[in-house]
């Protein structure tokens, strides 16, 4: 009975058990998940419903890593394939693909174990003229230490994306090497004679940090920097309204009114635009204008994150395929500290510190891709899997909070990396219409950030529908005909000459999707007739 | 030409043309009868612009003088004043599209504004382009139209035993607005229709118009029942209607006002089907929103698609506040009432609101859509549209007299052929291969129902346009767009054929903005027809290797 699927439920994907009073009929558990799923369990004696409550209570909050899945997760793999499937993803071969080091961008040794800044890679680039002394001296002067370093060097216009820290400047301080370092970022850019600098937080926002002896580049003291603030709020409104957009999602049968309404009450689309915005400012000052752009938000793991890796996708089609996301997200996310163990609560720890940053990634990256449908080598379904192992634990990948957390922890020898897995299944995660030589896919993406171009994640927040059987899937149907095509090639080019009755059928290709009866979501058609009127 | 009193300028040069998604151009304008012309100077590249008149809703127009103060203190003369100046049209077109011509010299702005604004909305039908509308390859057609009741019923020999075709209003006199020919119950003789015609308003009485073969259960569509305030019965409607359930428990009757609004319809000769005389009829109210609450939730759509201000909140609470896509909701959801109960619970249902010429046709050619196969291919959706709606009486001259930019006072405007095509491209949407055709076809037909070269959509019903000669003197649009050359265009490349019923899903997150029309002239519906003409090319590779 294969149609038959057994739920399976990782602890760590179980953000909340809910107890519901007992009825006779007996007692029920109301488990929702973090990928947005809802499962209930009915359970006919009530102890037994008291036993399994409290069990799952304490397995979904971890306190320690050691209790986390990927360290007992054991796929049938040696060694060797476990050491080797770390190095799928190679950071600094990106690094080379995209020109650097050059005459221009250094690699630094100045991080080396982690001496300037704990939550930095060891690995980084400079402009060539970053001397030790300016880039310790300036790390002194931001946030955490995060110093600028570079994030995507666009080598058409040599202008470059680069990112850090707020500066710890209050109402008045200043700092030599940190001016000197923004003018090294200008002078390693030869086409122009000032950068961006480019603050993602609201003006107020970053006003207010100030008087706490943070705050942002004040433009009398650094020569040739525009200063642009971009307006992305922080973890903590995104945090509430998240939780509105998924209770938009489990709406039952909404009117539309209602629907549109929790949307805009919600405030999520707001957010998203504004971090696309983000994203398609950076791109064009490089793209178009050729000027360099450094990028901070407060401590420069969130915003920062969000506004450099939307660029890059803008910027450059690889960051469009299946492996360049993977490498986008290894370099932009995880090799720059974005602290993955607290955003997306991986242990029971401070709820305050939890915010659905990286989703918000990947959901500008969904947009995009619904703009430009044929720019995008992944579907919908690789976004969601990335999304649900952000959460899941099962790898290590994304456990920790930095690097040397990772490394400290020694994740390498005691966990397996994501991405292979990943790029086994590409199969599955591939968009059939995705042409890289059509117009729409080549080169920077110019997205129209209007209003009317967003709408909700339906694959991601719309439950009711998930349980069901899909409907009809063009992209399936695609895929099908694709590989079809593929195959019927190469007999054709195997032999030439077709069997008496042969090949020459036309049918359609792949298992279409039979799913025209009525399917079981919840507020479909007619459900609620009502009586007919008497009089 | 009769319309040369209204040209008092024809060709003006050096005219600056700017339009959606292209470089301004510069080159020389022309108004004709019923034509703006635009030719590009640039010899190389010659575009030129093709404009019917029909499709211009609105105009505005702003003159300045360029000479500024120094005309106005110097004493140059009139026309050299006149000269120096320039102005501007913009042009708001029915497809949405918004143009712009910059021309040189105030009085020439003047006379081509003027020729626009009164060549634009002629009310006489045969001086409508369609009439003059001579395509040299083509020759007028012999046959006009896809389908009719006599086709309908001709093809269909499962109908022939309980059902049969009547002339009774073969010269129009039983019903204005219905066609010569229509099915009814066998049992049913012409003089009682006379009599039930007398008791529906409009004389459109009740008449089948989609057979389930399934279950051998019918929809019938007609006006309301004109029982007053005095409760008067008519007791010929009533045998009509048992006659259609006969052998049947009992039927259905959606009504598409809500119930307060049915009662309220007796103060004005109207009303509804009482339980006590029809007692094996079945009433639902749903109510459907109409007439100028429509044609302004499409004017307030249109809005918000405009509007500059780049704010999420702005544009959501816009969105809401137009209504449309409730409007979408309410007439899937209402259809897939109608098709539960044939479907389903296997009963035959009668469709009305109060004149049976917009909600209803709505409804039942949904509900057709949803369960019969037959109408999902190209040539199926035309015929019935063709049954449904040109023939069945749809009065597009009225409704379709302006759309949203127009600033001219409302009167029967109301885009209810518009909300069908969303209507259907949301379930082409859902079921990406269920329909024969294509999104471009729903295209053609949302523009060409405000402005055509074809005669098709002209006039109000099947005794207007066999007045005017419609059927000997235009061309038929479903017969172009069925053209070898057209087909292809117009038809879906992932069509498979379905035998079942296809459910749309109107839960508000599967229902979207059309973009495709409401957005088709932004840059972001280029990719995603790009997309469509890239899943085209793989299914003809596919089809090729596949042959080979």
């Amino acid at each position: 009975m294969e149609h038959i699927r057994t739920p399976k439920v990782l602890h760590s994907m179980v953000s909340s058990v809910e107890r519901p009073p007992t009825t006779p009929s007996g007692g029920q558990l109301i488990l929702r998940c973090k990928d947005f799923r809802i499962f209930q369990i009915f359970i006919p004696q009530e102890r037994d419903g008291l036993d399994v409550h409290a069990s799952l209570a304490r397995l979904s909050r971890p306190e320690k890593y050691s209790e986390l899945y990927c360290l007992s997760f054991n796929p049938n793999v040696n060694k060797e394939e476990r050491e080797e499937s770390w190095n799928f993803i190679d950071l600094m071969a990106d690094y080379k693909r995209m020109g650097v080091p050059n005459n221009l961008w250094v690699a630094t040794a100045a991080n080396g174990e982690y001496r300037v800044c704990d939550t930095y890679p060891s690995e980084l680039f400079v402009p060539k003229s970053a001397t030790p002394t300016i880039i310790v001296g300036s790390s002194r002067f931001r946030s955490r230490g995060r110093f600028p370093a570079l994030s995507y060097f666009h080598q058409d216009t040599l202008a470059a994306v680069c990112r850090c820290s707020q500066p710890l400047s209050g109402f008045s301080g200043r700092c030599q090497e940190d001016e000197m370092m923004l003018q090294a970022l200008m002078k390693s850019n030869p086409g122009s004679d000032y950068i961006y600098v480019v603050d993602t937080r609201p003006k107020l926002n970053a006003m207010a940090n100030r008087a706490a002896g943070k705050g942002y580049e004040n433009e009398d003291h650094y020569t040739n920097i525009k200063l642009q603030f971009i307006g992305i709020e922080n973890i903590h409104v995104m945090r509430s309204s998240q939780q509105k957009i998924i209770d938009v999602g489990e709406m039952r049968s909404p009117s539309m009114t209602d629907f549109l309404w929790g949307l805009e009450n919600s405030g999520w689309l707001k957010h998203i635009k504004a971090i696309l915005d983000a994203g398609v400012f950076v791109a064009r000052a490089v793209a178009d204008e050729g000027v360099s752009v450094l990028v901070h938000c407060s401590d420069g793991w969130d915003r920062t994150a969000q506004a450099c890796s939307v660029a890059s996708i803008l910027l450059d089609p690889y960051y469009r395929t299946i492996r360049g996301l993977m490498v986008l997200i290894e370099r932009d996310w995880v090799s720059f500290g974005h602290k993955f163990s607290h955003r997306y609560a991986h242990l029971d720890r401070d709820p305050k510190e939890v915010s659905p940053v990286i989703d918000q990634f990947l959901e500008c990256v969904w947009q995009l891709s619904e703009q430009f449908p044929c720019a995008f080598e992944f579907n919908e379904r690789f976004l969601i899997a990335i999304h649900t192992h952000v959460y899941s634990c099962q790898y290590g990948t994304f456990l920790g909070n930095s690097q040397k957390e990772r490394r400290d922890m020694r994740l390498h020898e005691r966990t397996h990396s994501v991405w292979p897995q990943l790029w086994k299944d590409r199969g599955e995660y591939t968009n059939p219409l995705y042409k890289a030589e059509l117009s729409q896919s080549q080169g920077v993406l110019r997205p129209n950030t209007s209003p009317y171009c967003f709408k909700m994640w339906k694959g991601l927040y719309n439950h009711a529908e998930k349980s069901t059987p899909p409907r009809q899937s063009p992209a399936d149907f695609l895929s099908a005909v694709r590989e079809e095509s593929q195959q019927l090639e190469e007999e054709l080019t195997n032999h030439q000459e077709v069997p008496p009755g042969g090949t020459a059928h036309h049918h359609h290709p792949g298992s279409r999707q039979e799913d025209r009866s009525p399917d079981g979501e919840a507020d479909h058609l007619g459900e609620d007739r009502g009586s007919p009127e008497e009089d | 030409m009769e319309f040369a009193e209204h040209i008092k300028t024809a060709n003006v040069e050096d005219v600056v043309l700017r339009q959606p998604l292209q470089p301004p151009s510069r080159g020389t304008l022309c108004i004709t009868g019923h034509h703006l012309l635009f030719s590009d100077r640039e010899e190389s590249d010659s575009r030129q612009v093709l404009l019917l008149l029909r499709n211009i809703d609105a105009t505005e127009k702003s003159v300045e003088n360029l000479t500024g103060y120094s005309g106005f203190f110097s004493n140059a003369s009139h026309s050299e004043r006149m000269s120096g100046s320039s102005g501007t049209i913009t042009m708001k077109c029915k497809d949405l599209r918004v143009l712009q011509l910059d021309i040189p010299g105030m009085e020439q702005c003047l006379n081509i504004a003027h020729s626009i604004e009164t060549l634009s909305c002629l009310d006489c039908v045969s001086e409508m382009y369609p009439f003059f509308y001579r395509p040299v390859e083509l020759s007028l057609p012999e046959q006009w139209g896809l389908s009719s009741p006599e086709m309908h019923y001709s093809q269909m020999k499962e109908l022939y035993e309980k059902w049969r075709l009547s002339t009774v209003n073969r010269d129009y006199s039983v019903c204005s607005s219905y066609p010569p020919a229509v099915i009814v119950p066998k049992s049913i003789d012409d003089d009682t229709l006379k009599k039930a015609a007398k008791f529906r308003q409009g004389g459109r009485f009740p008449v089948l118009c989609y057979y389930h073969k399934k279950n051998g259960m019918v929809i019938m569509r007609s006006s309301q029942p004109l029982l007053g305030a005095n409760r008067k019965r008519c007791k010929e409607d009533e045998l009509l209607l048992q006659a259609v359930i006969e052998g049947s428990d009992k039927g259905y009757i959606i009504d598409t006002r809500s119930r307060q609004q049915a009662q309220q319809a007796r103060m004005t000769g109207g009303g509804f089907e009482s339980k006590s005389f029809y007692s094996r009829w079945k009433r639902f109210h749903r109510p459907m929103e109409r007439g100028k609450a429509l044609q302004e939730s499409l004017i307030k759509l249109v809005e918000a698609c405009g509007d500059e201000s780049n704010n999420m909140d702005r544009w959501l609470s816009k969105l809401e506040n137009s209504k449309w896509l409730s409007h979408v909701q309410n007439a899937l959801s209402t259809a897939g009432l109608l098709v539960e109960c044939v479907e389903r619970d296997g009963h035959s249902v009668l469709v009305h609101g109060s004149e049976g010429t917009d909600c209803s046709l709505l409804i039942s050619t949904l509900a057709q859509l949803i369960m019969d196969p037959c109408c999902r291919t190209v040539e199926g959706f035309l015929g019935l549209l063709e049954r449904e709606w040109i023939q069945a009486g749809h009065p597009f001259q009225q409704r379709c007299a302006h759309s949203a930019y127009s600033h001219a006072r409302l009167q029967q405007e109301s885009p209810v052929f518009l909300l069908l095509m969303d209507c259907v491209w949301q379930l082409w949407r859902q079921f990406p291969l269920a329909l024969g055709f294509s999104e471009a076809l729903l295209l053609r037909l949302a523009t060409e129902v405000y402005a055509s070269d074809y005669g098709t959509f002209l006039c109000n019903s099947d005794q207007e346009r066999c007045a005017l000669g419609v059927k000997e003197r235009t061309h038929c649009l479903f017969q172009a767009l069925l053209r070898p050359t057209q087909r292809d265009y117009y038809s879906n490349p992932l069509y498979e054929r379905t035998e079942l019923a296809i459910w749309p899903s109107v839960h508000p997150q599967s229902l979207q903005l059309w973009k495709g029309y409401f957005l088709r002239w932004t840059q972001q519906v280029r990719h995603l027809e790009e997309a469509q003409e890239e899943i085209r090319n793989m299914v003809i590779e596919w089809g090729k290797l596949a042959c080979s």
